[in-house]
């Protein structure tokens, strides 16, 4: 066990627990009886409710039967927290995980430190919290069962809810000493377990919510239905560059069961903006009736005029060029931000990074390999659409949905409604999705805007349509690669200059830097109107595909095996690492391609289909895949990927395995068949006709997951598997069809070329 | 608006509603019957699924007017319990993630495992196809899938 002071972390422990107020606590309001988790995931025994509930501190409280409620603090967007955290509080409090209860915390910024879902932070983040919260809990009970046995605290031990001391053959169980517990102070010390004594973590247990997903019952943002709750829709310009002129609403107010039409300016300009509240259209027409279809059916017949955007549209000049904007309209074109990005990338570029002397090394090369990569737009496109309920009314603010970001979210209600914190009430649900989507809260703030000028409690519901055209994209990145070869086909310089619409995909310092003498980074950056964000694994998502793609075409070039060449640029940056600023664990990077390529068979070449390999570090983890596919009647058919993952201690095996198995299947579809396009501005692809997402038939035949085990405390899941995989795919269809794939999505090219192809 | 009487997971209710309504929000607005997602309205991602006369159907292209005095069954009355032979393999399996699309994937499920007790791959990739999960679950369902054809046949 290792002693650790409670005070340490980004905000003291202690002080946090205390807020919450410890003592008696007979149920809150919005905690209804709940099974067990693992009985409610199997669907077996129903847990019996304790007659009281004693609060130890502000992630959980223990039941005078000995049932203990666990509460998870952050949102829940798929990524299984609300399983994962609680299991890590259960583990340190001793608890049986058959007697514990997970709830949804409330939004508590006193009490929790992160309520955030987003850059695959929540295990990491909360790892040392979430086991001071059960290890200080689980000695305040030992303390009360210590000074009822009168022998001392040391003595004791815990087991699945009992303290036991054997000398005196006495034990009580947690319920008998959850109330002596709850009155004592909380420690400023305590014990956490060593790795090696762990229960609970490293044993897969099943989703919490499991048995209330596979039978329907509400638990997303779109499922909030309450009393006298209307509906509102909204409508929005048709294009990214235009803006609402004027509205005749007339007509559409006489429909059956529409309430009201106006307009609204989610954010006036005079407001001071949280950074999660992006949105690229703020004056936007609102219906508000009865039910969904009637408010749907005005929206479509709602007579709305645009107008372009004079702020959104002047010309901006980038390069003795207008980026996008040639003809002064602002409306976008995808094609123009294509050549605009080959154009401004193939030109020298901000230096972010500098190692060596690559400009000589490249004048000095024999042969020098450029190759440019580059992706669309992309939608996030959450099964469950943006939605929102909120009820704006007697000076205070209720606010139920799917949000990433509640704590800003709070804050962006409390600067446009300009109301106290303390007044505004965020709940979050279950969320149908969220890849980065939610951490932008505007339809929250629609909502909250929307209810307060009905003065009654609304659910703002965005259509697919809505959804998807109203986007906060993944942006569109390029980037070209350039190495010099010495006359040995040795590799001696390596330049990357990276950019995109409007924002760089570049990671200066992550790897091959580090490995080579000579290294160059650039940047650069088009503006653009189109509104952009986080997408799982922002900028990763892109740039690892075209990085492995580079190298697997480079370690062909030089006539080595691309795990060998990879391996051997890693062990430089183990054993002689260039420059200082090496982002990486060049060791932890090289064992999960020694995994990979040990538990595919690579060495023996055991496939008999075409195999492409990839391994990237983003997001604290390291993943390394091995994909092989075939072509069969033209089309793509990936037989199997194996990947190697390390995330350090792996919390809940199975979850997570599902996690990678999900994230690999997401980063081939979208890099196979996914884009956004735009032709004056309006997003081409509106619903999922149009915009291709990858179904069960294209999806992977077999997923096999490997986690290192290294006893490292746990880094993220969530995005890690997701870039990587796109770079196996791409250097297995150069084996499939003999083409290389510059172009996201690839399927285009396939599709192109399909006839040459070698099957 | 017309009055409807619908025959919904064995009971009978009554909605007025106008006659173009889709079962689907007739059965979230009008029921509260909310286990049946909205996803794309345009029977594209499966996410609405329900079984209407023991078939699989998109509930969202689907007008109240055209569904009275069908038997309809929402993942709410797939089983009593929670324990229809798909709903076990997906808590077996573990299946979701978020979970959002999940209700629309075991009906289509059940509706294939009632017409094809013993699908292979191909049989489950073919049925299953029209039901987006945008988490990527699909081994998993699959394998559930799989699961239940066997623990319905052993």
């Amino acid at each position: 066990m290792s002693k650790v002071k409670t005070g340490i972390g980004r905000r003291s422990f202690i002080k946090s627990v205390s807020l919450a107020g410890g003592g008696l606590v007979i149920g809150f309001n919005w905690m209804a009886c709940k099974r067990a988790a693992e009985a409610e995931a199997e669907g077996t025994a129903v847990l019996e409710m304790p007659d009281e509930w004693f609060e130890l501190n502000g992630y959980l409280k223990v039941g005078d039967n000995g049932v203990v409620t666990i509460f998870s603090p952050n949102p829940e967007i798929g990524q299984n927290v609300k399983t994962s955290m609680p299991m890590i509080v259960a583990e340190e409090l001793d608890v049986d995980w058959n007697n514990v209860v997970v709830e949804q915390a409330p939004l508590n910024t006193d009490v929790f430190t992160r309520q955030l879902a987003g850059g695959s932070q929540s295990i990491r983040q909360g790892w040392e919290t979430l086991r001071m919260a059960g290890a200080t809990a689980r000695q305040m009970l030992v303390m009360a069962a210590a000074n009822q046995m009168e022998v001392p605290a040391e003595e004791l031990t815990v087991e699945n809810g009992v303290i036991s001391h054997k000398n005196s053959d006495q034990s009580l169980g947690f319920g008998e000493v959850a109330g002596a517990a709850s009155k004592l102070e909380v420690p400023t010390e305590v014990e956490l377990k060593n790795n090696a004594d762990f229960r609970i973590i490293g044993t897969s247990r099943k989703n919490v919510d499991a048995k209330k997903i596979v039978t329907g019952q509400p638990l997303y943002g779109l499922d909030t239905y309450k009393d006298g709750m209307l509906i509102a829709m909204i409508v929005q310009p048709p294009a990214f560059g235009m803006e609402l002129k004027s509205m005749d609403a007339d007509k559409v107010k006489e429909m059956p069961g529409i309430v009201d039409v106006f307009t609204i300016d989610t954010y006036p300009e005079d407001m001071e903006k949280e950074w999660s509240d992006v949105a690229a259209f703020s004056k936007l027409a609102v219906v508000v009736g009865e039910s969904t279809w009637q408010v749907l059916k005005a929206k479509k017949a709602l007579n709305v005029e645009w107008d372009l955007n004079p702020e959104l549209t002047k010309e901006i000049e980038i390069l003795e060029k207008s980026a996008g904007m040639k003809d002064a309209t602002g409306l976008e074109n995808t094609d123009i931000h294509y050549s605009l990005m080959a154009d401004v990338g193939s030109k020298k570029a901000e230096v972010v990074r500098k190692d060596g002397e690559p400009e000589k090394a490249f004048e000095n090369a024999a042969r020098v390999i450029e190759r440019s990569y580059t992706c669309p737009f992309l939608a996030h496109n959450t099964m469950e659409p943006m939605n929102f309920f909120a009820d704006v009314s007697g000076g205070k603010a209720e606010l139920v949905g799917p949000i990433q970001t509640p704590e800003y979210a709070e804050k962006s209600i409390q600067k446009r409604l300009g109301m106290e914190l303390e007044d505004i009430d965020v709940q979050m649900t279950r969320m149908g999705g969220g890849f980065g989507r939610r951490l932008y809260g505007h339809f929250l703030v629609e909502a909250a805007v929307i209810s307060e000028k009905m003065g009654k409690p609304i659910k703002l519901v965005y259509t697919r349509e809505d959804d998807m055209t109203n986007g906060v994209y993944r942006p569109a990145y390029h980037v070209t690669y350039r190495a010099a070869l010495d006359g040995n086909n040795n590799l001696t310089a390596f330049h990357v200059n990276a950019g995109g619409i409007p924002e760089s995909p570049l990671f200066a310092n992550r790897f091959p830097a580090g490995a080579l003498d000579n290294y160059l980074a650039e940047s650069w950056t088009l503006d653009s109107n189109i509104s952009v964000g986080a997408f799982r694994a922002p900028r990763s998502n892109f740039i690892a595909g075209a990085e492995q793609s580079f190298l697997d075409e480079l370690a062909e070039e030089m006539g080595k095996d691309p795990i060998e060449f990879r391996l051997e640029m890693l062990d430089r940056a183990k054993n002689d690492p260039v420059g200082e600023e090496n982002d990486y664990d060049p060791a932890r990077y090289a064992g999960v391609l020694e995994m990979v390529r040990d538990k595919s068979g690579w060495t023996s070449n055991s496939s008999t289909g075409a195999r492409g390999v990839s391994a990237y570090y983003c997001h604290n983890s390291y993943v390394a895949q091995i994909l092989d596919m075939s072509i069969e009647n033209n089309e793509p058919v990936i037989d199997k990927v194996v990947c190697a993952v390390d995330c350090g201690i792996v919390v809940n095996p199975d979850a997570a395995t599902n996690m990678v198995e999900g994230g690999t299947i997401d980063g081939i579809g979208h890099a196979l068949y996914s884009e956004m396009s735009f032709k004056e501005g309006v997003p081409q692809m509106s619903n999922f006709d149009k915009y291709q997402l990858i179904r069960h038939k294209q999806a992977p035949k077999a997923i096999e997951v490997h986690f290192v085990e290294n006893g490292i405390d746990p880094t993220g899941l969530g995005e890690p598997p997701f870039p990587p995989v796109q770079g196996a795919l791409a250097n297995a269809l150069y084996k499939a069809t003999g083409q290389r794939f510059y172009k996201q999505p690839f399927i285009n090219q396939l599709k192109n070329t399909s006839s040459d192809l070698k099957t | 608006m017309a009055e409807f009487s619908l025959e919904i997971n064995g009971k009978s209710h009554t909605v007025e509603v106008d006659p173009d309504t889709p079962l689907l929000w007739v059965l979230r607005d009008h029921l509260k019957l909310v286990g049946t997602k909205y996803g794309c309205g345009i029977a594209q991602c499966g996410a609405c699924t329900v079984h209407y006369n023991g078939s699989a159907v998109r509930s969202c292209q689907l007008p109240v007017s055209s569904v009275a005095e069908s038997e309809i069954t929402t993942i709410e009355g797939l089983s009593e319990n929670g324990d229809h032979p798909v709903q076990k393999a997906w808590l077996e399996i573990d299946v979701p993630q978020c979970g959002y699309c999940q209700a629309g994937q075991i009906m289509s499920a059940a509706a294939l495992l009632e017409r094809n007790p013993n699908p292979s791959d191909t049989d489950i990739e073919t049925a299953m196809n029209g039901n987006i999960c945008r988490c990527g679950t699909y081994t998993r369902i699959k394998a559930a899938i799989k699961t239940a054809a066997r623990s319905q046949t052993a």
